[in-house]
């Protein structure tokens, strides 16, 4: 799947986690986190499950998580990625 | 045993964690009211994503889909069947055809995932008044049918009448509904009372709906819940006496007795009918329910 425009998943609300995919040459993975110095690695390696599941090649993600357990976390980018492709 | 249902939003991740650990006998994951147009898509996938890594111990999961006149409610099922959930709630149902256009969806989506035909049940949702005057075909439509649940708020809606803490406005679906149940052998569930706050007040309209024979009762808040299951749950007394019954025609067999009676009662088949389901809820209440597989 292509991100081809810039599309958001997700709240702010704790134990949720806002996602920003837009268009990009390479991958590019930002995060900001609550628990960034414990999970922020486990959370890249979600991200990139799920990027990787929906054959993403490029494009920037950006993940501004507020404690969001794995699930949600792959959910949001999911999402995002689903609606910046077109798809609903 | 279903006494409570919760009703837990589908997009909001907070309550989906937690949902298991507020007591309530069912929790209904909500697809469809609570839920944005916008976010339909959003909230599907957080409730499939939930399902497949979080256990629900010890209570049933149900999900409320789309109303099947949207464009939503396939998509629905096509992610959330595969995650086997003990039931799926489909909102608005106005007739026998509605519950059969989603028990064959859904059959064909279990065929797909390789699950025994009938493995999800249905509790469809009548709040529209056609669907209340279809209460029995709709029981008795399909028999994926395990229950049905009455919508207080879009019937009084569809009634063009005010809804009451009192619900005179709503008596007469409670016991159509109830009736058309009960005909058809299935449970009934009664609307949620949507005063949060008040609790003297549900616990009297749980007892009312108790009392016309509703299986047990959803909410919308988890405060309402212990409610809920102390009223629909039989009283120690009630216990007893079941008991005493079973153990007086166990005994009455032994001696080969055709009739028999209790504290000067006869008892009769609906009497020993009636001790073997609270027997069956005593079990179920103190013997604990199965994990949710």
């Amino acid at each position: 799947m292509k991100i081809a425009a810039n599309a958001v998943a997700g709240t702010l609300e704790s134990s949720d986690v806002y996602v920003t995919v837009e268009p990009a040459q390479e991958l590019e993975i930002e995060i900001q986190s609550v628990v960034y110095n414990q999970f922020a690695d486990q959370i890249k390696e979600s991200v990139m499950e799920v990027l990787q599941e929906l054959q993403v090649e490029s494009g920037k993600v950006t993940i501004n998580d507020k404690g969001a357990i794995d699930c949600v976390i792959k959910a949001r980018v999911e999402t995002a990625v689903r609606r910046a492709g077109g798809a609903k | 045993m279903r006494r409570s249902m919760l009703f837990i939003p589908g997009n909001t991740p907070n309550l989906l964690m937690n949902a298991d650990v507020l007591g309530a006998d069912s929790i209904i994951l909500d697809l469809e009211d609570a839920v944005s147009p916008a976010e339909k898509d959003s909230a599907r996938v957080l409730v499939r994503n939930a399902l497949k890594s979080l256990q629900y111990k010890g209570c049933e999961v149900i999900i409320r889909i789309n109303p099947v006149e949207t464009e939503y409610w396939t998509k629905d099922l096509d992610e959330i069947i595969p995650l086997k959930p003990n039931m799926i709630m489909p909102p608005k149902v106005n007739g026998a055809q509605d519950v059969k256009t989603v028990s064959e969806y859904i059959g064909k989506l279990e065929e797909k995932c390789g699950f025994p035909k009938n493995t999800v049940k249905l509790i469809p949702l009548l709040e529209t008044t056609l669907g209340i005057e279809n209460a029995f075909q709709i029981a008795g439509a399909d028999e994926r049918v395990a229950a049905i649940f009455l919508g207080g708020e879009d019937l009084t809606a569809d009634l063009r009448c005010k809804r009451t803490k009192e619900g005179n406005e709503i008596f007469y679906a409670r016991s159509r509904m109830v009736c058309a149940a009960r005909a058809c052998g299935i449970d009934v569930y009664d609307t949620p009372f949507t005063d949060v706050d008040d609790i003297e007040g549900l616990y009297e309209d749980a007892r009312f709906a108790k009392s016309l024979g509703f299986s047990g009762k959803a909410s919308i808040s988890p405060r309402h819940v212990e409610g809920i299951n102390e009223v629909f749950s039989p009283t120690q007394a009630e216990i007893d006496y079941a008991h005493e019954v079973m153990e007086t025609i166990r005994i009455a067999k032994e001696q080969g007795k055709g009739v028999v009676s209790l504290r000067g009662k006869m008892i009769d088949a609906p009497i020993v009918e009636r001790a073997r389901q609270v027997i069956e809820m005593e079990k179920a209440m103190f013997g604990g329910l199965e994990d949710n597989e």
